[in-house]
């Protein structure tokens, strides 16, 4: 009986994961194109990486946009959440909602919109530079603006993820905390950094770090925003991936790049798990 | 507390909740701004002022795009790969997950670490073996084809063995001194007690599906195949630049999701917040 019942579900992880899996590792220590086979080269797909420019590119753009996301994004949405955790009753759930509803958008959504919000001509976005007296950016054109302009729908796109889980970390915390500490005549700035901020260091490091993991497997956004552009310029290692493999033909050394994510986001998972692990034990 | 320390702290809640507000109205505004967009005749849409509200509304997009574009096929595609991804996944870890919870075999922890550290692996990583594998199948350009490589999502298993877990052991001991079969038990009891985590689990998971973007679109190469997601970023000359038609087609395939969320809403935060591991 358990046989049958797990039977499906291992069928399916042994085909489209652990199958694959194992393939990529191969595939990187081959000179094989996307499809088909190829040579054993050893290493040499891995001691081209340190000289190949692109790869520089796509390594340096992916942690710039981490950097661009991940902090800026988590604080965003601490502050909305306590925002949003003050208000009561229908209008809670009306600020929720608009908040959330970016999220549950496709990407192809997410970018037709702001592509129309930030286009250069007609960008409703466009008059604010005007009233500001500022000159007219074309952000996705632009290589010093494309990443910055990438990381910022991001972070509208993603919040109300981080918001909910915000919120549920917020709500976790009795009120007769709060009671006591307004029977102290603690200050709001004083309730905030001694209740309310160590309380919630759990979920800004659980939303922090998905947003890391999330963040570090960019390409959707970056692609969609890349056409007609400069792509070369704002390569992200999975677009990298997606260059080499599709568009050059070449399924090893590819498959080496993608490797190198395998293993930086594993280890970051890794350090992560046992990071919190560590840090729960003290709390105990 | 003196009064005028209670008044002060009544206004600064008030602006809070007050700017709390405008940020939310602005923070949705690119939304309505595209929905507005889509409703206006394209010179309206590109005059150099802003206008809040079409002066002519005008529903000609959408007609054009059911009409005269392949959306409508796209439409299915979508629907068909979506559901078949959420039917498959939640079916599949729904089984697995009772097993594991409920059920003695052999490799039952190995399995579970196994799911727990699949976990971490990024899937986009494997696109180059995934493109290998459904291509060796014939499967390129097919509705098995984009849904294969999509099965993987362990929240819903881990999710599940959770709820399982938690299940009143009375119940199963009563059910097996009746002499009930394991398929009795699962179908009779687990299943039916848990009827709320299924639907969000479904939910969830049919967003997730209907919203995927990489992989439908490495893994179809003909326009009448693409899911809607794909078709209306990659088929520009369908829509030229005429930026209201291009947002009507985005309006269109946003609609489903955002429809399902604002029926479903307690649902789809539910399962969102158990998906990063916060009991709801």
């Amino acid at each position: 009986m358990a046989v049958l019942l797990i039977l499906p579900f291992v069928a399916i992880y042994g085909l489209v994961f652990i199958y694959p899996t194992i393939k990529m590792f191969i595939l990187s220590f081959t000179d094989a194109p996307l499809i088909g086979a190829g040579d054993w080269v050893g290493l040499e797909n891995y001691e081209r990486l340190p000289r190949d420019r692109r790869f520089h590119t796509a390594l340096w753009n992916t942690f710039y946009f981490v950097a661009l996301t991940v902090i800026p994004g988590t604080l965003v949405a601490l502050v909305i959440s306590l925002g949003i955790n003050r208000l009561k009753g229908r209008l809670q759930s009306l600020v929720l909602a608009l908040f959330f509803l970016p999220y549950i958008l496709p990407v192809s959504v997410v970018y037709l919109i702001w592509d129309w919000t930030l286009n250069f001509q007609f960008g409703i976005a466009m008059h604010l530079f005007d009233w500001a007296g500022a000159d007219r950016i074309p952000v996705f054109k632009s290589t010093a603006w494309f990443m910055p302009a990438v990381g910022f729908v991001t972070i509208w796109w993603t919040a109300g993820f981080s918001i909910l889980l915000f919120l549920a970390g917020r709500r976790a915390i009795p009120e007769e905390i709060y009671e006591a500490a307004s029977l102290d005549n603690s200050g709001s700035w004083s309730t905030f950094s001694r209740v309310t901020w160590p309380l919630m260091w759990p979920v800004t490091a659980l939303v922090s770090t998905i947003q890391l993991i999330l963040q570090l497997k960019i390409f959707d956004q970056v692609y969609l925003f890349s056409q007609g552009g400069r792509p070369n310029d704002n390569l992200v290692l999975v677009y990298y991936v997606f260059q080499r493999a599709f568009q050059s033909n070449q399924g090893g050394r590819a498959a080496a790049v993608a490797v190198v994510l395998f293993v930086i986001v594993i280890v970051v998972s890794v350090l992560n798990f046992q990071l919190t692990r560590l840090s729960g034990g003290r709390r105990k | 507390m003196n009064p005028t320390r209670i008044h002060r702290i009544n206004m600064a809640g008030l602006a809070i909740t007050l700017i709390t507000v405008i940020a939310a109205v602005l923070w949705a505004f690119p939304l309505y701004w595209g929905v507005v967009s889509s409703l206006k005749p394209e010179d309206e849409v590109v005059r150099p002022y802003v206008e809040l509200w079409p002066q002519t509304l005008t529903f000609s997009h959408y007609v054009h795009a059911l009409t005269q574009t392949q959306i409508g096929i796209w439409y299915l595609n979508s629907v068909a790969t979506a559901v078949g991804v959420t039917f498959v996944t939640v079916a599949s870890s729904l089984f697995c997950g009772y097993a594991i919870s409920q059920l003695e075999f052999p490799f039952r922890r190995a399995l579970w670490w196994l799911i727990l550290a699949s976990f971490m692996v990024p899937i986009q990583t494997l696109i180059i073996n995934h493109f290998e594998l459904i291509a060796g199948m014939g499967l390129l350009n097919s509705w098995t084809g984009i849904i294969l490589p999509q099965l993987i999502h362990p929240v819903v298993i881990i999710v599940y063995k959770q709820f399982f877990d938690n299940v009143p052991k009375d119940f199963r001991e009563a059910a097996v001194m009746d002499n009930a079969s394991e398929w009795r038990i699962l179908t009779r009891i687990y299943i039916p007690m848990n009827w709320g985590v299924t639907t969000a689990l479904s939910i969830v998971t049919f967003i997730w599906a209907w919203n995927s973007f990489l992989w439908p679109f490495l893994a179809v190469t003909k326009t009448e195949m693409m899911t809607i997601t794909v078709g209306i970023t990659q088929v520009s000359d369908a829509f030229g630049v005429y930026y209201a038609r291009e947002l009507s087609a985005a309006v269109l395939a946003g609609l489903p999701v955002a429809l399902a969320y604002l029926v479903f809403q307690r649902k789809v935060t539910q399962a969102i917040t158990l998906s990063a591991g916060i009991k709801g």
